[in-house]
C-alpha cells in the first residue's frame, strides 16, 4: 500500500459558514458557525487520509463539504482536475459516481422500508448502469464482497446487527466503482469487536480495488491504523497535518500532543508510566471563536503572540504541515 | 464491602424470556477499584441497576442471588431503605449527562436535593455543600453556577456535575456507568483523572463500566469481562492485559490497535457476532465465535473456575494468547 504521489483531491480555501438566524418568519442572519474555516488539504491516489479532531471540530462537515453535500461558502475542491464547488447539480451527480461516502450511524443512513436489493441497487439505477437480471447480480457480487451472504439481498435493514448494515453502506458506496470514499465515522458506532472487522474490510478493499480514503475518526488507535497521512482539526481549521509515523512519534502542535497523551493505552504497565498533558477547560464555540490562535483558550504554552495573531498553517518540514507559532 | 453472589436477572419481552444477567459473582473490598468490561448487550449496566435494585418491573425481574452490602441483602431490602442507601452509601453516574439531570431545576437545587433526602443539614447549609462539590469536581466560579440550569453547561460539565451529586453524601461506594463514552477523549481524560483522584481522596470503591480496555487499564485494580450476561474472566490489573486467559478476552485485546505500536499489523477481529440472548441453550455462550471448540463446549456451559489464585475463566479449554 504505497501510494503513487499524484494528487486526485486538492481543497483550497475551503470554508464553510452555517448562517445563524434569528426570527420566526423573516429569518435574519445574526452570525455565522464557522464549521470548517478556511483549510487546504491534498490527498494522494490510493493513500488513506485521516482527519481527527473532537466533536464539533468541523471534520464531518469537511467530509460532506468535498463532496458537495453542502456547497461550499468559498474555496475550491479540485477534484482530477476538476472544481467541484463550481458545478451544477447534474454535473456533481456524475462525479458521485467516482466519489463517494460511508456515513456514521448504520442504523439512519439506511433506509427503513426498503430492502437491501434495493438499497443497494438504487445508484446502479440513478445511473443508468444496470438492470433487471443484471443488477441482481451486481448486487449479489457487492454482498459477497463486503462478506454478507448473498441470500440477504431480499431483507430489510432491522434484520441485520450494526456490523452487518454498515456492511451493507459499504456494498452501497461501492455500487458504482468509485475511486475515492468519504468514510465518515464507519466505525464510531460498533461495538469493540466488530469495529476490527470494518476495518479490516475496508483495507482489504482498498488492496483490491485501488480506492483512496479520507476517513474520519475520532478515535486516534485507530486512525493510526488505517492512514498513511493524518490531518488534525481544531474548531474549523487543521492544525497539523503530517505523515503517520511522524504525527504519533513526533507530534508537533500542542493540541496533537495533548490529543495524544489523552488516549488512554490498554497496557496498565505503560499507562503507569505515562504523564498525561491535561486540557484545561472546552472547546470554544465555533460561533465565536476566540482572537488570535484558535486554541490560546487551552493551550499550555501560548505566549502573548497567540493572543494576537493568528498562526499560518505552513509546510515546516517536507510534507509536514502545522498551524503554530511557536513551532519553527 | 460489596458481596454479589449468583445474581441473575431476566427481563420478558414478546419474543421470550431473555437471560440479561446470569449467575454472576463478585466481590468488592473497601477502596478497591475494579472494572467490568463488556460490549453492549452483555449485561453489565442490567448488573449494575439490579445491585441498585432499579430495574423496571414489570418488564425485567432479579430472579435469583443475593446482593450482600455490610451484612444486609440489598434484594431483600424494602423501599424505605433501598432509598436511604442509595445515593447515600451506594451512588452511580451514569452514561448520559445530558438525560439524567433534570432539565427545569437548577443545579444547585438537584445537588442539595440528595443532601437534604440524606443528611440533617437545612437548605443552606445544603447549598453551601453544594458550591463545595462544584469546586471539588473543579467547576469555576462555583456560587455563580448553583442557578443555572444544565443546558448551560457542556458535556463535560455535566458530567462533573452528575459526580458531584453522587459524592454529596461521601459514598462508600462509587458506580460508574460509562460516564466517558459520550464525551470527547480530552474531557474523558479530565474525568478520569477526577475520578482517580476522588477516589483517592475520599477512599471510596469505585465499579468503573467500561466497553473501553484503555480507560480501564489505567485506573482499576481488578477487570471483570462480562459476555452474554455472564463474568467469563476475572483477573488483577496487570495479570489480565499480561496473560488474558478467556479466547473472548483475548480476541478483544488483540481486535485494538495500539497508539504505541511499532509496526502495522493486521487486525485480529473476532468473526461473527454475540448470541441473542433469549432461550439461550445449555453450552458455551461463546461457541459460535471460538476457534477452540471441544466436544464439551456444545453440552455444558462452563462455569467460573480458578485458573491461579486470583485468576479466574469461564472456559473448558484453558488457551493462552500464543494458541489463538
Amino acid at each position: 500500500m504505497i501510494p503513487e504521489n499524484k494528487v486526485l483531491l486538492k481543497v483550497k480555501n475551503l470554508k464553510k459558514y452555517f448562517p445563524i438566524t434569528s426570527g420566526i418568519v423573516f429569518q435574519n442572519p445574526v452570525g455565522f458557525v464557522k464549521a470548517v474555516d478556511d483549510i487546504s488539504f491534498e490527498v494522494f491516489k490510493g493513500e488513506t487520509l485521516g482527519l481527527i479532531g473532537e466533536s464539533g471540530c468541523g471534520k464531518s462537515t469537511t467530509g460532506r463539504t468535498i463532496l458537495q453535500l453542502y456547497r461550499p461558502t468559498s474555496g475550491e475542491v479540485i477534484f482530477e482536475g476538476t472544481n467541484l464547488a463550481e458545478l451544477k447539480e447534474d454535473a456533481i451527480r456524475k462525479i458521485r459516481r467516482r466519489a463517494q461516502m460511508i456515513f456514521q450511524d448504520p442504523y439512519s443512513s439506511l433506509n427503513p422500508r426498503t430492502t437491501v436489493y434495493d438499497i443497494i441497487s438504487e445508484p446502479l439505477k440513478i445511473h443508468n448502469i444496470a438492470t433487471g437480471k443484471e443488477c441482481l447480480e451486481r448486487v449479489k457480487d457487492l454482498l459477497d464482497k463486503v462478506g454478507l451472504n448473498s441470500k440477504f439481498a431480499d431483507r430489510y435493514p432491522h434484520e441485520f446487527s450494526g456490523g452487518q448494515r454498515q456492511r451493507i453502506a459499504i456494498a452501497r458506496a461501492l455500487a458504482l466503482n468509485p475511486e475515492f470514499i468519504v468514510c465518515d465515522e464507519p466505525i464510531s458506532a460498533l461495538d469493540v469487536s466488530i469495529q476490527a472487522q470494518i476495518i479490516n474490510l475496508l483495507e482489504q478493499l482498498q488492496d483490491e480495488l485501488g480506492l483512496t480514503y479520507v476517513f474520519i475518526a475520532h478515535d486516534m488507535s485507530m486512525v493510526r491504523h488505517i492512514s498513511s497521512r493524518v490531518a488534525v482539526m481544531y474548531l474549523g481549521k487543521i492544525v497539523e497535518l503530517t505523515d503517520r509515523d511522524q504525527l504519533y512519534k513526533n507530534p508537533s502542535h500542542p493540541y496533537t500532543k495533548a490529543l495524544l497523551s489523552a488516549v488512554p493505552i490498554h497496557d496498565p504497565i505503560v499507562e503507569e508510566k505515562r504523564s498525561r498533558i491535561i486540557l484545561e477547560g472546552d472547546v470554544p464555540s465555533p460561533a465565536n471563536p476566540p482572537k488570535g490562535c484558535n486554541f490560546n483558550t487551552r493551550c499550555p504554552v501560548a505566549e502573548k503572540q497567540c493572543f494576537e495573531e493568528e498562526p499560518i498553517f505552513r509546510e515546516v518540514s517536507t510534507g509536514s504541515w502545522c498551524a503554530c507559532h511557536l513551532v519553527s | 464491602m460489596l458481596e454479589v453472589k449468583e445474581l441473575k436477572t431476566i427481563f420478558s419481552t414478546q419474543d421470550g424470556v431473555v437471560n440479561a444477567v446470569n449467575d454472576i459473582s463478585f466481590s468488592l473490598q473497601s477502596g478497591e477499584a475494579i472494572g467490568i468490561v463488556g460490549e453492549s448487550g452483555c449485561g453489565k449496566s442490567v448488573s449494575m441497576l439490579s445491585i441498585m435494585r432499579l430495574i423496571p418491573n414489570p418488564p425485567g425481574k432479579i430472579v435469583g442471588g443475593e446482593v450482600f452490602f455490610q451484612g444486609r441483602d440489598i434484594l431483600k431490602m424494602n423501599q424505605h431503605d433501598l432509598q436511604d442507601m442509595r445515593g447515600n452509601q451506594i451512588s452511580m453516574v451514569f452514561q448520559d449527562p445530558l438525560t439524567s439531570l433534570n432539565p427545569v431545576k437548577t443545579i444547585g437545587s438537584q445537588i442539595s436535593e440528595t443532601v437534604l433526602r440524606h443528611t440533617d443539614k437545612d437548605k443552606k447549609q445544603a447549598e453551601q455543600r453544594a458550591v463545595e462539590l462544584l469546586k471539588l469536581v473543579g467547576i469555576p466560579e462555583a456560587e455563580n453556577r448553583l442557578k443555572d440550569y444544565p443546558h448551560q453547561f457542556s458535556g463535560g460539565m455535566r458530567q462533573r456535575v452528575m459526580i458531584a451529586i453522587a459524592l454529596s453524601c461521601n459514598p462508600q461506594i462509587l458506580i460508574a456507568d460509562e460516564p466517558t463514552t459520550a464525551l470527547d477523549v480530552t474531557i474523558q481524560a479530565q474525568i478520569v483523572d477526577l475520578i482517580k483522584q476522588l477516589r483517592v481522596e475520599l477512599g471510596m470503591a469505585v465499579i468503573w463500566i467500561t466497553h473501553d480496555l484503555g480507560v480501564v487499564a489505567g485506573s482499576v485494580d481488578k477487570v471483570i469481562v462480562m459476555y452474554a450476561g455472564q463474568i467469563v474472566e476475572t483477573a488483577p490489573l496487570k495479570e489480565f492485559y499480561a496473560n488474558p486467559r478467556h479466547p473472548y478476552s483475548i480476541g478483544l485485546l488483540m481486535s485494538l490497535p495500539r497508539l504505541d505500536a511499532e509496526t502495522h499489523q493486521k487486525l485480529i477481529s473476532i468473526e461473527g457476532l454475540p448470541p441473542n440472548l433469549i432461550n439461550m441453550p445449555d453450552c458455551c455462550p461463546f461457541i459460535n465465535r471460538c476457534k477452540n471448540v471441544i466436544e464439551k463446549c456444545k453440552h455444558k456451559n462452563p462455569p467460573l473456575r480458578h485458573v491461579s489464585d486470583s485468576h479466574l475463566i469461564a472456559c473448558w479449554v484453558d488457551v493462552t494468547q500464543k494458541e489463538i
